[in-house]
């Protein structure tokens, strides 16, 4: 409850900081030139393209909601849902898509019910594809958050996953 | 006068005008150049390549809708590679597309079953990965199935350019673009007017009022309910389209029989309640004229610009008329006034609404519009979804023995009738105002300057020595404009009229789909449904509303006076600001 209300300030805070941002494009003419540039400040203070952030830039700036989403998903570097709690990044390097990664992926993929760069319905995980993790030796290797997973099977993900979510449960 | 230049179509030599584009030059000289994403109305966006044309020295086919015809120019129509690449087009837009053809909605009216005929496609070719989408049914007037999707465009523009709800775009890219709306929200918690645009200008079935006929089909046979149906002026003025019979022939008693085939025990006219609107609105304004509330004043019987108005003009409620619209007068005078009459218990009664409109299906459902806890209107279909129950059903309409309104409620002046067209519900209310006002009748009644297709029309009465500026609308981008004005200037105008659809009501979001050699948004096809409802109240004998003797007597034995407490509690609403909150963008790119 506590944690909610932390980040609901910290929410309101950013706003309060976007909304100074956007003074400066309010009267200039061509808001839609500036977008870019917008949307990568969003991205930047909420981490990803959060709604609520979107609706005030679409207000001030006076460019219709619609126009903004049309942009935004033109571009792959915006994140359009709020991150998951775990970053699952699961490596297609080399090494490891010798090793069957494309398997772990097509389980994750079903574990997750999610594409690559997408998050898991339950909001709890984002699933990433990363470069070689630099542990070859381990592939086919998958990371969360921090922890190196190798050696994996598509028979071991459903397990791994399950530990999170348990966890988050308590 | 434009520069005449010599250009060679297929060999032959023609003189054309300069300064337009060779779609344009070619449709004049009799060449049809097959075409998707061009539309007259709607800015050029050169995309779907399907009106390709062979020009000499061009080394690359061009798309005739985007690119000018110049001096000495030779063009090709029908080259065996022209036309192989144009079907190779064609074929990558039916091999991503479901073939659902005998199940499909726009079945025997779909322009790219046309296309694919036309081009010759005879089989599918590459049979690859097709996309994937949910349909959204989350609206109870607009349904959308993006699998069905072509990428025209034209539902993103006409929603942006005519309409100004700025709804829809295109996202995501490549393969998985899709239009949709901000944030992929089901269509009931966007922006959406309901209007229906999107569904006019559609070429295939990936935009479509929600059908309510297999409903209608059922309680039809309920053997416990009281049937009672109403319809739109502007519905007498199309159905006739479907049935082929050419645009502008009043099919108002054939549509009675119909119904009355259908199995409706009353039909009723909703042109009686266009009546009871303006003795409502009429009085109204000149209370507002004595100072008793807000000037200009606004009408209110257009549903998808009431929900445009609270989402993208909440500052503005004051402004609007309290009156319902005369469907939702028409249903609380059916399910109280009728149904005591009757002796029926209201709850007996189904009353259904015929409408040119899907933004009806909307207002229907309104929680402000209930009548003692009753819906006013039971169940909203459209001219389209009329029509095709009528065909359903096998009943013969075009040799149909024509049939009468039953009474009271479908006694109506020519007033009445013209609420249909843009401009018709300000001249109404001016006819009727301008007696109740003076104590004299109004002589010239056909009221000129504001009729007509033009986007906004301005005129002026005397009442008494007192000069009543006027303003009339249609289409929510024009609706936008004069917003805008009356911010700036709020004491330019006295009324305003304003309807959501371009043409008003005529021209809504459920008529009949453009035909084979038509195009949707038509203005010679609104022109002439227009010239319809015009021809009616010619005809009529009494064309004031206040000289209808069934609303006298309605008034006499139940409302008792216009504006009257009971007036109040049945035939008036408000209205409150709605989430999301529209936004009309500072460039405004509306044509
Ligand atoms: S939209 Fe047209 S082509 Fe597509 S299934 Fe329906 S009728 Fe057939
Ligand atoms: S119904 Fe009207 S407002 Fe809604 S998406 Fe279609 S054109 Fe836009
Ligand atoms: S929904 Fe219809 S009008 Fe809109 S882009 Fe698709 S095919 Fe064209
Ligand atoms: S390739 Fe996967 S860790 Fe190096
Ligand atoms: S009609 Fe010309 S490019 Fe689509």
């Amino acid at each position: 409850m506590q944690i909610k209300d932390i980040v609901q300030e910290k929410k309101q805070q950013n706003i309060q900081i976007l909304k100074e941002y956007l003074e400066s494009f309010k009267n200039r003419s061509r808001a839609e030139s500036n977008l870019l540039t917008i949307l990568h400040k969003v991205q930047e203070l909420f981490g990803y393209l959060d709604k609520e952030a979107i609706e005030e830039v679409a207000t001030i700036i006076q460019v219709p909601l619609s126009h903004i989403w049309g942009v935004a998903t033109f571009y792959h570097y915006f994140k359009l849902k709020k991150p998951g709690k775990h970053i699952i990044s699961v490596c297609l390097g080399t090494a490891c898509y010798i090793k069957g990664a494309d398997e772990i992926v097509a389980k994750l993929k079903e574990e997750l019910k999610t594409d690559l760069g997408g998050v898991s319905e339950d909001g709890l995980f984002s699933f990433e594809e990363a470069r070689c993790l630099g542990a070859c030796s381990l592939a086919p290797v998958v990371m969360i958050d921090d922890k190196i997973y190798g050696n994996l099977t598509p028979q071991m993900i459903p397990q791994i996953i399950k530990e999170y979510k348990r966890k988050h449960k308590e | 006068m434009a520069r005449l230049i010599t250009v060679y179509v297929n060999n032959k030599q023609y003189q054309v005008e300069d300064g337009q584009t060779i779609m344009q030059a070619l449709d004049k000289l009799g060449y049809h150049i097959p075409r998707l994403c061009y539309h007259p109305k709607l800015s050029i966006e050169g995309a779907c390549r399907v009106c390709i044309v062979e020009v000499d020295g061009m080394r690359n086919f061009v798309a005739s809708c985007a690119y000018p015809i110049s001096d000495a120019m030779k063009i090709s129509t029908n080259t065996p590679e022209l036309r192989r690449a144009r079907r190779d087009i064609v074929e990558l837009l039916v091999d991503n597309h479901p073939m659902d053809c005998h199940i499909c909605d726009r079945n025997d009216n779909c322009e790219l079953q046309r296309l694919s005929y036309a081009m010759g496609i005879k089989q599918r070719h590459f049979v690859g990965e097709r996309k994937r989408y949910q349909k959204d049914v989350s609206s109870v007037a607009v349904i959308r199935d993006p699998e069905k999707c072509v990428l025209c465009g034209r539902c993103v523009r006409v929603c942006s350019e005519i309409q100004g709800v700025f709804n829809l775009s295109y996202a995501y890219r490549g393969f998985k673009t899709v239009v949709t709306t901000a944030f992929d929200i089901p269509i009931a918690e966007s922006v959406c007017s309901s209007c229906g645009q999107c569904i006019n200008v559609c070429p295939t079935a990936a935009f479509l009022e929600k059908n309510y006929t297999q409903e209608l089909f059922e309680k039809l046979c309920d053997p416990g309910l009281i049937k009672v149906v109403q319809f739109a002026p502007s519905v007498r003025a199309a159905i006739g389209e479907a049935f082929g019979f050419p645009a502008g022939i009043s099919k108002e008693k054939e549509t009675i029989a119909a119904l009355k085939k259908l199995g409706f025990d009353y039909v009723f006219d909703t042109q009686f309640g266009a009546d009871l609107t303006i003795m409502e609105e009429a009085n109204e304004f000149l209370e507002r004229l004595k100072g008793n509330g807000k000037l200009p004043m606004i009408t209110s019987c257009s549903a998808a610009w009431m929900k445009f108005m609270e989402q993208f003009y909440p500052d503005m409620i004051e402004n609007i008329s309290t009156c319902k619209s005369p469907m939702s007068m028409l249903g609380a005078m059916i399910k109280t006034y009728f149904a005591e009459k009757i002796k029926v218990d209201p709850e007996k009664i189904l009353s259904v609404a015929v409408m040119c409109c899907t933004a009806k299906k909307y207002e229907a459902k309104r929680p402000e519009l209930l009548v003692n806890g009753l819906s006013a209107v039971d169940i909203v279909i459209t001219t389209r979804e009329l029509a095709w129950m009528i065909k359903s059903a096998g009943i013969d309409f075009v040799n149909i023995q024509p049939e009468e309104f039953d009474n009271p409620l479908g006694i109506s002046s020519g007033g009445g009738a013209i609420f249909g067209t843009t401009g018709g519900v300000m001249e109404s209310a001016i006819r009727t105002a301008y007696e109740i006002y003076t104590g004299e009748p109004l002589m010239e009644i056909e009221i000129s300057q504001i009729r007509g297709m033009q986007g906004i029309k301005e005129g002026s009465i005397e009442l008494d020595g007192k000069k009543i500026n006027v303003v009339v609308a249609h289409g929510l981008g024009n609706a936008s404009k004069v917003l805008e004005i009356i911010k700036k200037e709020p004491q330019k105008y006295h009324f305003v009229e304003i309807m959501g659809c371009p043409g008003g009501c005529i021209g809504g979001g459920g008529q009949p789909y453009a035909g084979a050699n038509s195009i949707p948004l038509d203005e010679n096809i609104l022109m002439k449904r227009a010239e319809a409802l015009y021809g009616i109240d010619r005809k009529k004998t009494i064309r004031r509303a206040h000289n209808n003797p069934a609303i006298r007597r309605l008034y006499k034995e139940f409302l008792g006076k216009p504006l009257s407490e009971k007036a109040h509690k049945l035939l008036h609403t408000h209205y409150s600001p709605k989430y999301p909150k529209g936004i009309i963008p500072k460039e405004m790119t509306l044509r």
